[in-house]
């Protein structure tokens, strides 16, 4: 049997074929076959087709027979009366949640590591984390109704002690707000867990050391447990930089109206109308580019220091 | 903790369980807003007494979304997607991760396959591209366009490649020995081994399908093939739509308890009910995953 094998083997080799090595190794690359089909065709084939951003799209032509304009779509939309009011928005609600997302989150893990009561402390874990596996258009629904001028239990409340009602999600100078803290509620617990982790990783004999030298929990927090966590932040902070054009497309579109696109409308949704509900298919794919360009290159920036800085790779 | 707590600390300990305290309840009284209100009666509703409590408890609102048809077509349509979804996002997670998470040296092209993967997390064609292409590929308006375009998750592959890597190297190398090939290696030896990571990446997977709404809403042509969380865009979120739409006498006798705002309210709870149910694992594998996922050195 074995020396049957051999000479199978042996004979492959002589007429030029796979060697043993080879052999052994096709498995993988066929394994692969399969998602690099569907990557080639739903990841490979939309960026193929950002050639849309150069043509002036006519559907009964399609993508092959437009006519190529060159830069035009783009200039275009530099001349759009919102284009630079929508850049800036974007830039400033992604602003404001990067550093909401970050800031908040190592408040609440380092306060939450002081609780000595594990009942407690499993629910206010149960209870912050909850949002996050919950989707924009159940969180939108809730705040819609929560946050209504009139009917709203957050409005009834200030009414009750002798305020206003707020228009949180129609008042363009309260929509940024509402976003950004709502963006809070959601998002809390994924950092949350990723820094607790961090203080449960630390070197006990640090603490030690600290309780020797006379350290109050105080100090212990300042000089122990935050450097501790800081490899950890810095990599989230670095990472984060990634997200200066993601406003989240999610959440506005299921929060903002068109009396608050002022202050709220961003390069996401302001594609989706341009695209979808206007159907400048070129015109829009030229503000998506943008975007791509802009995120892909703070991306590879964010992960080229993530290495740098904390020695972190994606694969 | 032993001995005397000196003054300061309890006076900080008081302050951290009231402000955790705080943060949670008002965490969560949104919720509890929105629960009282799908159980509370239409004037009650309206004139805003609704706080924590049911005003004039009925379940009409529940009865009036169990007897449309609507919710449990999309309702049905979110569950086959994220059955079929996740099945298939699954294997090919596992054949992305496993040939991946061997070393450059033992599989030669490693480095250029793991690139055609992660260079699509770093740059995309955008919406357009995207729509056209699922359209080009003659999927629009059916399940699967739901499901393939996202079926490799680039970043599930990698956190179950880096659980791979952290499985004994002796293994394949005695399977190899015992005349085992990759496939085998895979689905007999990895597989079982990696049950924590793949419940994390099948969680993942589930919560995607089970939360998406654009996708449904931009790729299906007619409302009645919405997943659930489109439907519930369309109706939860979108000014000036009437779950009212076309009733019929049975349920037109509901009228007097509730409102739009009551059964939207209900609409809101029963779709969150599935996430409740998993909860408890999403705590227990999810908060490994992002660990896992983000944490890794």
């Amino acid at each position: 049997m074995s020396s049957f094998l051999l000479t199978g083997q042996a004979s492959l080799e002589e007429k030029g074929m796979l060697s043993p090595k080879a052999m052994r190794l096709l498995p993988l690359h066929v394994m692969l076959i399969p998602p690099l089909v569907l990557l080639l065709i739903y990841s490979y084939g939309p960026i193929a087709g950002i050639y849309l951003a150069f043509e002036k799209f006519m559907p009964s032509k399609g993508i092959f027979h437009s006519p190529f304009v060159g830069l035009d779509n783009f200039k275009y939309v530099w001349e759009l009366p919102d284009t630079k009011q929508v850049l800036l928005n974007t830039v400033v609600i992604a602003a404001m949640k990067i550093v909401l997302n970050l800031s908040a989150p190592i408040v609440l893990a380092l306060l939450l590591n002081e609780i000595r009561i594990r009942a407690f402390k499993r629910a206010v874990q149960t209870i912050v984390y909850l949002p996050y596996f919950l989707s924009w258009v159940l969180l939108g629904g809730i705040l819609i109704d929560i946050l209504s001028p009139s009917e709203g239990i957050v409005n009834g409340f200030l009414q009750a002690l002798g305020l206003k009602p707020i228009f949180f999600l129609g008042d363009p100078g309260w929509f940024r707000f509402t976003a950004v803290v709502s963006d809070l509620w959601k998002e809390i617990g994924f950092n949350t867990i990723v820094f607790l982790a961090a203080i449960t990783n630390a070197n006990p004999s640090l603490y030690e050391a600290a309780v020797i030298d006379g350290a109050n929990r105080w100090k212990q927090t300042i000089n122990v447990t935050l450097p501790s966590m800081l490899p950890i932040i810095v990599l989230v902070a670095t990472l984060s930089l990634g997200n200066v054009l993601n406003a989240g497309f999610d959440q506005i579109f299921n929060l903002y109206s068109p009396q608050v696109y002022s202050t709220a409308d961003i390069l996401d949704t302001f594609v989706y109308r341009i695209g979808i509900v206007d159907t400048q298919y070129g015109v829009a794919t030229a503000v998506g580019l943008f975007k791509s360009v802009i995120s892909f290159l703070f991306i590879s920036v964010s992960y080229f220091l993530a290495y740098r800085i904390a020695n972190y790779r994606i694969f | 903790m032993v001995g005397r707590l000196s003054f300061s600390r309890k006076a900080f300990n008081a302050f951290n369980y009231g402000v955790l305290g705080l943060f949670s309840i008002l965490s969560l009284l949104p919720f509890v807003n929105m629960l009282s209100l799908s159980l509370s009666n239409k004037s009650a509703a309206a004139a805003g007494l609704v706080k924590l409590w049911p005003v004039g408890l009925n379940l009409d609102s529940y009865r009036f979304v169990f007897l449309r048809h609507e919710f449990f077509t999309a309702f049905g349509i979110s569950i086959g997607r994220v059955v079929l979804g996740t099945a298939i996002s699954l294997l090919m997670t596992l054949l992305v991760a496993y040939p991946l998470s061997k070393e450059s040296r033992a599989f030669p092209g490693r480095t250029l396959y793991a690139w055609a993967f992660v260079f699509t997390i770093l740059f995309n064609g955008g919406l357009i591209p995207w729509y056209m292409t699922i359209k080009a590929t003659g999927i629009l308006d059916t399940i699967w366009a739901l499901i393939l375009p996202g079926a490799v998750q680039v970043f599930n592959c990698i956190l179950l490649l880096n659980f791979f890597r952290g499985l004994p190297k002796g293994l394949e190398e005695a399977a190899f020995v015992d005349g085992a090939n990759h496939v085998k290696i895979l689905f007999r030896i990895f597989v079982p081994l990696s049950t924590p990571a793949l419940a994390t990446v099948a969680l993942f997977t589930i919560v995607m399908h089970w939360n998406s709404w654009f996708d449904g809403m931009i790729l299906m042509n007619s409302p009645d093939k919405y997943p659930l969380q489109s439907y519930l865009q369309t109706v939860v979120v979108k000014l000036n739509t009437s779950s009212f739409a076309s009733i019929d006498p049975v349920q037109a006798k509901l009228l007097n308890q509730i409102s739009d705002r009551t059964v939207k309210a209900a609409q809101i709870f029963m779709a969150t009910l599935p996430i409740l149910l998993v909860y408890p694992f999403l705590q227990k594998y999810f908060m490994s995953g992002i660990v896992l996922g983000s944490v890794k050195e």
